[in-house]
C-alpha cells in the first residue's frame, strides 16, 4: 500500500495523470552488471583531471555506484545484481570458476537496491584485491572460460520473473575486445562457439545483452572482433557502439552513465500520415518532473506499514456501497446520472493513434501553447519496415522548411492536439546533448487558454510603451547579466536534494 | 459571487447568409448558457436576433425604426428554457443590421441596470458582417459608430464580436466587408471589445469563451533584477488545463420515495495494521514513511520540518541568455503571464523596455521563483517577451517552467546519418516529403490559421456538455457521436487532403511499408503488451484474442499433469511452467526423458525419430530455462546417443 494521502483524496479519474508521470511497478527492469575484473581492467588507465589517472575498473565501478544511487530514488522497483568475472575467488550458485556475485546481507542476489548495498559497494574498491581478486579466467591450455561462466551465472540470476512483466538486461563492462585472443586453433574456435551459443540462449529467453566497451588510450575497442557476433549486431546497430578513441575520463564517465540508462519506451504508437500510410513510432519520456518518493504510512509504535481501506458510505442510509457507484452532475434541478462506461465512452474519441492533420510554420507555435512536459518520438522498423525512412524524410523536410506538424493524439486519458517539432541532433565532445528525433508538444484547447483581456485591467487610455532610449538602456543591462553557456539541467532541484539527503543519511 | 454576476446580451445574426452556420451558433450559445447553469447560476442573459422577418423590441415601439430585430428573451437569470430557445433559433429572411442590434442590446442593458454594474455588462455579437448597415441621418457611419462606442464606454459595457468569414461567406461584397470591418475596428479601438474572425464552424465553437474564469494572481511583488533593481509585477496563469468535470458519486440506496435524499456518497479511509487483528490506527499514531529502495524510513512531521526546504518568497533574475539555449520542448507545465503592476507607469515602462530589448536581441531571461511564503519548492523557468499587438494592452512576459537536472533523462539515440542507406530516404523520397510538408498547409497566408489552439474547443468537453443536456431530457440517451465540426479536430480535413491528393499519392508511391516478416507472431503480441497502460488502447479484436489465448492456457494448466503421445512438447512445457509445486519441474524432465527413450525404443525404422528430436530440443530448452543442473541431461544424452548411433546415425548432438 503506497497510498499517498493527497493521492487518495484525489478523484479516481485523475488516476490517468499518474500513469503519465510515474513509472508503474509492472514495467520493472532486472539488470545484471557483469564487470570484467581482469588484470587488464586494472592496468589500463585513462587520464583524468589534475593528472589523476583512473583505472578502467575503478571507472566501471564508480559509474555503477552512481547509477545505483539514482536508481534507488527514481526506479526503486527495478532489481539489480552485480557480478564480476575474471576473479580469483568464486562465489555463485553454480559454483563456476572465475565468477563472483557481489551481495550484502538481507538481500537476494537479484533484488532491489538497498542502502546497505550502495554503502558496501562504495567501499568495495579498497577490499577488492584482498577479498575477490583479479585473475585471467581464460588461459591457454586450460578448459576454463570465464566469459561463458559469467554469462551462465548472469542468465541464472535473471531466471526470476516473467519476461512479460520485466525487461531483463545484462550490462557487460569490459575493455577486452578479443577475450579469446590468447588462444589458438581448435580451442579458440570451440570457446568462441560455446560462448556465442550461451549468449544466444540468453537472448532467446528474452534477455538483452548490452556491451559497455571501454577503449584503451592507444587502441580503440573493436566490436567487430568478437562482440558484434555475441550481441547479434547488424550494420546499423554497430555504429552506435563505436566509442571514440582516447577519450577523457569525464567524457567516458558521461558516456557510460548515459548508456546504463535504458531508453524506456513509454508507448509504441502508430502514426497515420494518410490513409494507408501508417508508420510505427516509439515514445520516450525524456523530461518529466522527478516526484519525491512515495509516502507509506506506518504505525509509529511498531514501525510497520499500515494498509488503507476505503469504504463508500451512502449519506442517506449509512449503508456500505459495494459495487462501483454511478456518477452524477446536478443540472437543471435534477441529478443527471452517468455510468462509468458512459464516461469512458464520452472520453474515447479516437482510436489511440497519432493522426497527421497538417503542417504550420514554426512561428505559429507560441510560447503560451504549452500544458505538460513534451514526449520524445523516435521511429522503429521493428513491426513496420520502412517506418524509419518516412520518418527521416519528414523530419528533414520539417527541419529545413522550419515547419512543424499538427496531429491529433488520441490517447485514452488525454486525447489532445499536438505539435510535432523536429529536433536536430546536438553533440558536444562526442556526447550527445540533444538526440535527433521529434518532440511532441501538447497543445492547449481554447478552454485551457485564459483571456488576456480579462487579466489586464480596464483602461480608457493606450498602454505606455518604452521609447527607443529606454530600450537601449535595457539592452545594455541585458548584456551585463548574460549567461553565455546556460543550459537546462545545470540546476539540481533543492527540494529533492533536501529530502533524499535526509532519508539516506538516516538510513546509513 | 454576486459581485461577479455577469449581465450578457447575445446579439445573433440569423439572416439568410448566416443559415449555414446557425447550427454551430445554436450549439455554442446553448453551451454558454449550460455552463453558466453549472458554474455561474446567477448570471443573467438576454437574447436578441436580427435579420428576422418580424420586428419586436422596445426601441421600435418607442422611437420607431430598428426593424427586423426581435428580442427573443429578456434579460433574466439563466434557466433551462433559455437553452431550449437557443437550440432552435429562428431562420431569418432579411439581411440584418448589426449596428441597430448593438443599440437594441445596449438599450436593454441600460434600462435594466441603469449605470450600475460597470464592467459586468457585456454584449456578444455573432455575425458575418457582409451586409451594409443603414446610412445614418446625421453625419457618417463612422461618426455614428463613434457615438455609440463612447456611450458603451461611459456605461462600462464590454463587447465581444465573433465575425464569421472566409470559407463561410464566399460571395460577399468585398467593399462592404471592408467598410464593416473598419466600423467594427472602431469598437475595438475605443471600447473594450474583442473582435475575432473565424472561418470554420470548428473555430466558431472555440472562439466564444463559453466559460469565464475570473483570473487570480499567482504572485504579486517584485521581479528582482538585482538586490537594488526591482520591478513590481503581477503573475497570472495564461494556460491551465480545463479538466473533465469531477462527477460526484451517486448512491442508489435511499428509497425512491424519499424526496429529500441527497444520494451523496461519503468516502471513508481507515488505516489498519497489516497483522491479523486489522486494528484501526488513530491519526496521531500514524507516521509518514519514505521509501529508500525496499526500505521505508519513518520520518515524523517534526523531523521532516527540520530537513524541509523552506525558501523565501520572491522572484529573482538569474540572468539573460540566448533564446537558442532554451529548447521549446523543455517547457514543462502550463504557462504564466507576467504583467507590470496595473496603474504603475514606471513598472509598465520597465517591462516594456526589457521585453522589447529582449525581443530585439533574441534573448530570454532565467528566473528562480517562489510564489508564496511557505511554498516548499522552487520553480526555475524562462521568461520570454510578449510584445503587445493591441494599443490598449501593455507589453508583458510569458513564463515557462524549465526542468531541473533530475527531471531530464539523458537517453542516447543513434544519429540518423549513421543508419544504413536502405533506411535513408533517397532524393525522390525526400522531394515527396518536402512537397507534403509544404502543401498540407494549415496556415496558408491570407487565410485564418486552421486549428489555432486559441479557437479550438476540447471535443471531449463539448461532447460531455452536449450529452449532459441531452440526458437531462432523455435519461436513457446514448452518447452522441462526434459531429462533423468536432471531427475536424480529431481527423484530417478531407477537403485539404483531397486538394493535395497528387502530393499524397506521390508520397504513397515513393515509400513502401510492410510488416516485418522476421517478427514472429508470438513476439508481436508480446511487443504490443509491453508498453505499460497501452491495453486500453488496443482494439477490441486484440483484447478478445488475448482473452482467448489466456483461457486456452488456463485450460491446459488445469488438465495436464502427464506428457501424452499427441503433443509431448506442449505438454512438457505446460507442466514445466506449473508453479503450484516445485516438484513439477523434476517431474516434467523425468517424464520427458522417459518419453524420449520410449519413442526411440518403440520406433519402427526411425518413424518416431523426428518427434524424439523435437522432444530433445524442448528438453534442452527447458533445462536452460529452469537452470536445472545439466548433469542428468548429459548422461541422458549419452544414452540417447547410444540409441541414435545404433538405430539412426543422422542425429548429432551439439
Amino acid at each position: 500500500m503506497d497510498l499517498d494521502p493527497e493521492d487518495v483524496f484525489k478523484d479516481e479519474e485523475d488516476g490517468s495523470d499518474n500513469e503519465f508521470f510515474q513509472q508503474s511497478a509492472s514495467s520493472k527492469e532486472y539488470v545484471v552488471y557483469l564487470v570484467d575484473a581482469s588484470p587488464k581492467m586494472f592496468n589500463t588507465t585513462c587520464p583524468g583531471k589534475d593528472q589523476k589517472d583512473e583505472t578502467h575498473f575503478h571507472l566501471a565501478v564508480s559509474c555503477i555506484a552512481e547509477s545505483l544511487k539514482t536508481q534507488i530514488i527514481s526506479r526503486s522497483y527495478d532489481e539489480v545484481a552485480i557480478c564480476f568475472f575474471n576473479t580469483r575467488e568464486k562465489k555463485n550458485l553454480q559454483d563456476l570458476n572465475g565468477v563472483f556475485v557481489f551481495n550484502v546481507a538481507e538481500r537476494e542476489h537479484l533484488d532491489r537496491p538497498t542502502a546497505r548495498l550502495i554503502k558496501e559497494f562504495d567501499c568495495l574498491q579498497e577490499s577488492f584485491m584482498r577479498e575477490i581478486g583479479s585473475q585471467y579466467g581464460i588461459v591457454p591450455g586450460s578448459r576454463e572460460n570465464s566469459l561463458y561462466n559469467a554469462l551462465w551465472v548472469a542468465q541464472a540470476l535473471l531466471r526470476k520473473g516473467s519476461i512479460k512483466t520485466a525487461d531483463k538486461r545484462i550490462l557487460l563492462l569490459t575493455n577486452e575486445d578479443d577475450p579469446f585472443g590468447g588462444l589458438l586453433g581448435a580451442a579458440k574456435a570451440d570457446m568462441t562457439r560455446t560462448s556465442l551459443q550461451r549468449a544466444k540462449d540468453a537472448q532467446d529467453l528474452g534477455i538483452s545483452i548490452e556491451l559497455l566497451p571501454l577503449s584503451c588510450p592507444d587502441e580503440e575497442f573493436n566490436v567487430k572482433v568478437f562482440y558484434a557476433d555475441l550481441l547479434g549486431l547488424d550494420g546499423e546497430d554497430l555504429v552506435q557502439f563505436m566509442p571514440s578513441a582516447g577519450q577523457k575520463l569525464e567524457d567516458m564517465k558521461d558516456q557510460l552513465r548515459k548508456r546504463m540508462f535504458t531508453r524506456r519506451i513509454i508507448r509504441r504508437i502508430t502514426f497515420d500520415i494518410t490513409n494507408g500510410l501508417s508508420i510505427q513510432l516509439n515514445t520516450y519520456a525524456l523530461i518529466r518532473p522527478a516526484v519525491p518518493g512515495a509516502i507509506t504510512w506506518l504505525d509509529s509504535v511498531t514501525n510497520l506499514p499500515l494498509k488503507i481501506e476505503r469504504s463508500l458510505i451512502c449519506e442517506d442510509t449509512g449503508a456500505l456501497i459495494q459495487e462501483p457507484p454511478k456518477r452524477f452532475q446536478p443540472y437543471r434541478n435534477e441529478n443527471v446520472k452517468f455510468s462509468m462506461d458512459e464516461i469512458s465512452e464520452m472520453k474515447g474519441i479516437s482510436t489511440g493513434c497519432l493522426r497527421l492533420l497538417g503542417f504550420k510554420p514554426l512561428s505559429c507555435l507560441k510560447d503560451y501553447h504549452n500544458l505538460r512536459p513534451s514526449t520524445f518520438v523516435y521511429p522503429s522498423d521493428q513491426e513496420v519496415v520502412g517506418s524509419t525512412c518516412i520518418f527521416i524524410a519528414l523530419y528533414r523536410s520539417m527541419l529545413r522548411l522550419k515547419r512543424f506538424a499538427v496531429a491529433f493524439y488520441g490517447s485514452s486519458s488525454h486525447p489532445q492536439l499536438v505539435a510535432l517539432v523536429a529536433q536536430d541532433e546536438v553533440a558536444k565532445a562526442g556526447v550527445q546533448i540533444e538526440p535527433p528525433g521529434i518532440n511532441m508538444i501538447y497543445l492547449p484547447y481554447s478552454d485551457d487558454i485564459r483571456d488576456v483581456e480579462e487579466i489586464f485591467p480596464d483602461t480608457d487610455d493606450d498602454a505606455p510603451r518604452a521609447d527607443e532610449d529606454q530600450i537601449q538602456k535595457a539592452a545594455a543591462l541585458i548584456k551585463r547579466i548574460d549567461m553565455r553557456d546556460f543550459s537546462v539541467s545545470q540546476f539540481a532541484n533543492p527540494e529533492t536534494l533536501c529530502s533524499t539527503a535526509g532519508s539516506s543519511s538516516r538510513r546509513r | 459571487m454576486a459581485r461577479n454576476k455577469e449581465k450578457l446580451v447575445l446579439l445573433l445574426d440569423v439572416g439568410p447568409s448566416m443559415h449555414s452556420v446557425l447550427p454551430e451558433v445554436e450549439k455554442v450559445c446553448s453551451m454558454l448558457v449550460e455552463k453558466k447553469l453549472i458554474f455561474r447560476k446567477n448570471d443573467e442573459v438576454g437574447v436578441v436576433v436580427f435579420g428576422t422577418e418580424e420586428t419586436n423590441n422596445d426601441l421600435t415601439k418607442e422611437v420607431g425604426g430598428y426593424d427586423h430585430i426581435v428580442v427573443l428573451e429578456d434579460i433574466k437569470v439563466v434557466d433551462g428554457d433559455l437553452i431550449d430557445t437557443l437550440q432552435k433559433l429562428p431562420r431569418g429572411t432579411v439581411d440584418g443590421d448589426f449596428l441597430d442590434a448593438i443599440v437594441v442590446g445596449m438599450d436593454m442593458l441600460i434600462k435594466k441596470y441603469k449605470d450600475i454594474h460597470k464592467g459586468k455588462k457585456r454584449l456578444c455579437l455573432i455575425t458575418n458582417a457582409v451586409h451594409p448597415i443603414k446610412d445614418s441621418l446625421e453625419g457618417t457611419k463612422e461618426d455614428q459608430v463613434e457615438t455609440i462606442a463612447a456611450q458603451m464606454t461611459a456605461q462600462g459595457m464590454k463587447m465581444e464580436s465573433v465575425v464569421v468569414r472566409g470559407r463561410l461567406s464566399q460571395d460577399a461584397n468585398k467593399r462592404i466587408m471592408d467598410e464593416n470591418d473598419r466600423l467594427l475596428s472602431i469598437f475595438s479601438k475605443q471600447t473594450l471589445t474583442r473582435t475575432v474572425y473565424v472561418d470554420s464552424p470548428t473555430s466558431l465553437l472555440g472562439a466564444l469563451k463559453t466559460r469565464r474564469i475570473t483570473p487570480v494572481t499567482v504572485f504579486r511583488g517584485d521581479l528582482e533584477l538585482s538586490p537594488d533593481m526591482k520591478i513590481k509585477v503581477w503573475v497570472y496563469k495564461r494556460t491551465q488545463e480545463e479538466k473533465f468535470p469531477t462527477l460526484k458519486k451517486y448512491s442508489e440506496k435511499a428509497p425512491q420515495t424519499n424526496k429529500f435524499a441527497t444520494h451523496q456518497v461519503k468516502v471513508d479511509y481507515e488505516y489498519k495494521t497489516v497483522d491479523g487483528a486489522s486494528k484501526v490506527v488513530p491519526p496521531e499514531q500514524r507516521i509518514k514513511g519514505y521509501r529508500y529502495g525496499p526500505q521505508v524510513v519513518p520520518i515524523s512531521a517534526a523531523e521532516w520540518d527540520a530537513v524541509k526546504f523552506k525558501p523565501e518568497k520572491g522572484v529573482k533574475l538569474l540572468g539573460f541568455t540566448d533564446a537558442s539555449n532554451i529548447m521549446r520542448h523543455y517547457y514543462m507545465k502550463d504557462v504564466y503571464l507576467f504583467i507590470a503592476e496595473p496603474g504603475n507607469t514606471r513598472a509598465i515602462l520597465s517591462v516594456s523596455a526589457i521585453a522589447r530589448a529582449m525581443k530585439e536581441m533574441n534573448k530570454v531571461a532565467i528566473l528562480r521563483c517562489v510564489w508564496r511564503q511557505g511554498q516548499q519548492n522552487v520553480v526555475l523557468g524562462v521568461l520570454t517577451p510578449n510584445i503587445s499587438q493591441n494599443d490598449k494592452l501593455p507589453d508583458s512576459f510569458y513564463f515557462n517552467v524549465l526542468p531541473f537536472i533530475e527531471d531530464v533523462r539523458e537517453y542516447q539515440f543513434p544519429s540518423f546519418n549513421s543508419f544504413p542507406v536502405s533506411w535513408q530516404p533517397n532524393e525522390q523520397q525526400q522531394k515527396a516529403a518536402d512537397e507534403l510538408v509544404q502543401m498540407l498547409n494549415l496556415a496558408p497566408s491570407g487565410k485564418e490559421e486552421a486549428l489555432l489552439p486559441d479557437y479550438t474547443p476540447n471535443p471531449v468537453l463539448e461532447r460531455f456538455y452536449r450529452h449532459l443536456e441531452l440526458k437531462s431530457k432523455q435519461p436513457d440517451a446514448a452518447v452522441p457521436p462526434l459531429d462533423g465540426t468536432l471531427k475536424r479536430i480529431t481527423e484530417p480535413d478531407p477537403e485539404l487532403f483531397f486538394e493535395n491528393k497528387s502530393v499524397i499519392d506521390a508520397l504513397r508511391k515513393h515509400f513502401e511499408l510492410k510488416e516485418n516478416p522476421k517478427l514472429k507472431k508470438s513476439a508481436r503480441r508480446l511487443l504490443r503488451e509491453k508498453p505499460s497502460g497501452s491495453n486500453d488502447e488496443d482494439g477490441d479484436a486484440d483484447v478478445s484474442d488475448a482473452q482467448a489465448v489466456n483461457s486456452i492456457e488456463k485450460a491446459l494448466v488445469v488438465k495436464i499433469e502427464k506428457i501424452g503421445d499427441l503433443t509431448p512438447v506442449q505438454d512438457f512445457e505446460v507442466i514445466l511452467s506449473r508453479r503450484d509445486s516445485p516438484e513439477w519441474v523434476g517431474k516434467a524432465i523425468k517424464e520427458m526423458r522417459d518419453k524420449i527413450l520410449g519413442l526411440l525404443s518403440d520406433s519402427h525404422e526411425g518413424d518416431n525419430h523426428l518427434i524424439a528430436v523435437e522432444c530433445i530440443a524442448a528438453l534442452r530448452k527447458g533445462c536452460i530455462l529452469e537452470q536445472v543442473s545439466p548433469s542428468p541431461s548429459l548422461c541422458f544424452c549419452a544414452t540417447v546417443s547410444a540409441f541414435a548411433t545404433a538405430k539412426w546415425p543422422v542425429i548429432a548432438f551439439s
